[in-house]
């Protein structure tokens, strides 16, 4: 999974979670200006499922913007191929 | 320290506007007129598959319902059906009220909405999500969601109400104790206008199944229409009902200031425990008779002075037994002289929403001087001989109503509203 098909996934479920318009979610936006804590930890919950991957609780505590997300994402995908 | 010295001038409370939500009606005048009519509201279950081997397969359902106008998608997903329910009575009553609350001073501005169960289906969602997929699967949004109180928080946060704000859990007497809570703090001046009432959305297999366990609900599949049939001698249990209420009450002076409408005026509120059994009345209904008692001594009213009792008759064989038991001891030959209906013969029983919806019916009672039907009462058990307005509504002249709500744990209330004289 390249890393634009990753964050394509990533804003599609941002948008649909939080109910917004594509348009209105970035590379750039910021979690906690998107919603509280609680749609973060929602967001992150998604994505592990929508990934297959699993991303510890303090990892995920750092990621601040969508891109941040895409990139542990892509990190953990890796990681996981690296395993197999 | 000087001695305290207390002396509290008690102001009188109104009720200015009304909303509801019920398996009878999407409004308060929708649910009035429903009930003049004597429509039935319960019906086979359709929210969610129902297994043919359950021993109840039937409820009151709110049914064509959208909260989609009033709470956005991501509110959504942190509300609980229940609380949702809340909003959409809090915001009728509040639009029929003509108050705006986001004027004045919001400390001056309550809630007082209570629940049996609160967000019992998303406690029953969050546990089947938590035995499938462990607890990483649960949804942060479910402590929010199924905290009872969280109707009377998520009221709050709509319209601003920074004054007395709690949430009643006393089974199917938790609206009549929020509302007498709200009448209160309006009584003693800690608020003007207080949002009260209840709600209630346990319709799912959790609430359903349990009940069911403890033999209360009727088990009538094949004629669920007829199924709630409060003081009929073949009534079976009772049928639980979603359903929300929210009444808008207002310091009387507070509200002609503004040029309120009033339906009536909350002239009593009278509360006690069994301390008896968890989950039964004492056969002669001795929380009823002292809870109607407190309340007609709050109101300061004789006996005789009553027209209109909405029966709590939640169509069980021994509730409807002890209620009726107390009214004859009570009221003594005015008791054939008032009459006295059960309205969960036609939504079914709305637990902790039950006394909002319930003291609606008494409003507009006193409001239309039309006392609303106890459907499905065929024939009244040996010795229920009071005019239980079988059938069809009556006109009768009705100055004077009380409404009672009983719940499990032995918590009883009694509302005395009365028509509204300056």
């Amino acid at each position: 999974m390249t890393e634009t098909e990753i964050e394509a996934k990533v804003l599609e479920l941002v948008a649909d979670q939080l109910g917004l318009a594509r348009a209105e979610v970035s590379r750039e936006s910021d979690f906690d200006k998107l919603g509280d804590s609680l749609d973060k930890t929602e967001l992150m919950m998604a994505f592990e499922d929508a990934f297959d991957v699993s991303i510890p609780d303090e990892t995920a505590a750092g990621v601040r913007t969508i891109g941040d997300a895409v990139a542990l994402i892509r990190e953990h995908i890796a990681a996981k191929q690296a395993e197999v | 320290m000087s001695k305290i010295q207390r002396t509290i001038t008690l102001r009188r409370v109104v009720v200015t506007g009304m909303g509801a939500l019920t398996d009878i009606g999407l409004s308060a005048p929708a649910t009035w007129a429903a009930m003049k009519e004597g429509k039935n509201g319960v019906d086979t279950i359709t929210a969610f598959h129902m297994p043919e081997d359950w021993p109840v397969r039937f409820a009151g359902q709110v049914k064509g319902w959208d909260p989609a106008p009033l709470i956005d998608f991501k509110e959504q997903k942190r509300m609980d059906r229940f609380a949702m329910m809340a909003i959409g009575a809090a915001d009728e009553a509040a639009r029929d009220s003509g108050f705006d609350f986001k004027s004045g001073d919001p400390y001056r501005h309550g809630v007082m909405i209570g629940s049996g169960v609160g967000g019992i289906l998303s406690t029953e969602e969050a546990h089947g999500k938590l035995l499938q997929g462990g607890v990483r699967k649960v949804s942060p949004f479910t402590v929010p969601r199924l905290m009872v109180n969280a109707a009377a928080g998520q009221v709050s946060i709509r319209f601003n109400l920074r004054g007395p704000n709690c949430a009643t859990a006393t089974a199917c007497a938790s609206s009549g104790h929020a509302i007498g809570t709200a009448y209160h703090a309006i009584q003693r001046g800690d608020a003007d206008v207080v949002l009260a009432g209840g709600s209630e959305a346990a319709v799912g297999q959790l609430c359903i199944g349990t009940f069911a366990a403890m033999k209360a609900l009727s088990t009538r599949n094949d004629t669920p229409t007829i199924a709630s049939r409060p003081f009929d001698k073949d009534r079976d249990g009772f049928v639980l009902a979603e359903g929300a209420a929210v009444l808008v009450l207002e310091d009387l002076e507070h509200a002609k200031a503004r040029g309120a409408h009033i339906y009536a005026e909350l002239l009593g509120y009278g509360v006690c425990g069994d301390a008896y059994h968890i989950a039964a009345p004492d056969e002669h209904g001795s929380g009823a008779f002292m809870a109607m008692t407190f309340a007609l001594r709050d109101a300061q009213l004789n006996a005789t002075d009553v027209d209109y009792i909405n029966a709590h008759g939640t169509s069980t064989p021994l509730g409807d037994a002890a209620e009726v038991s107390s009214v004859k001891r009570l009221f003594g030959d005015h008791a054939y002289k008032l009459c006295m209906s059960s309205t969960k013969s036609m939504t079914g029983h709305g637990l902790g929403a039950a006394g909002g919806i319930e003291s609606i019916a008494a409003i507009m009672a006193v409001t239309e001087n039309i006392v609303p039907p106890t459907i499905n009462l065929d024939n009244p058990s040996e010795g229920f001989d009071l005019n239980f307005v079988a059938k069809t509504a009556q006109e009768r002249p009705v100055r004077i109503a009380l409404n009672n709500t009983f719940g499990f744990g032995g918590h009883n209330v009694s509302l005395c509203f009365g028509q509204f004289e300056d």
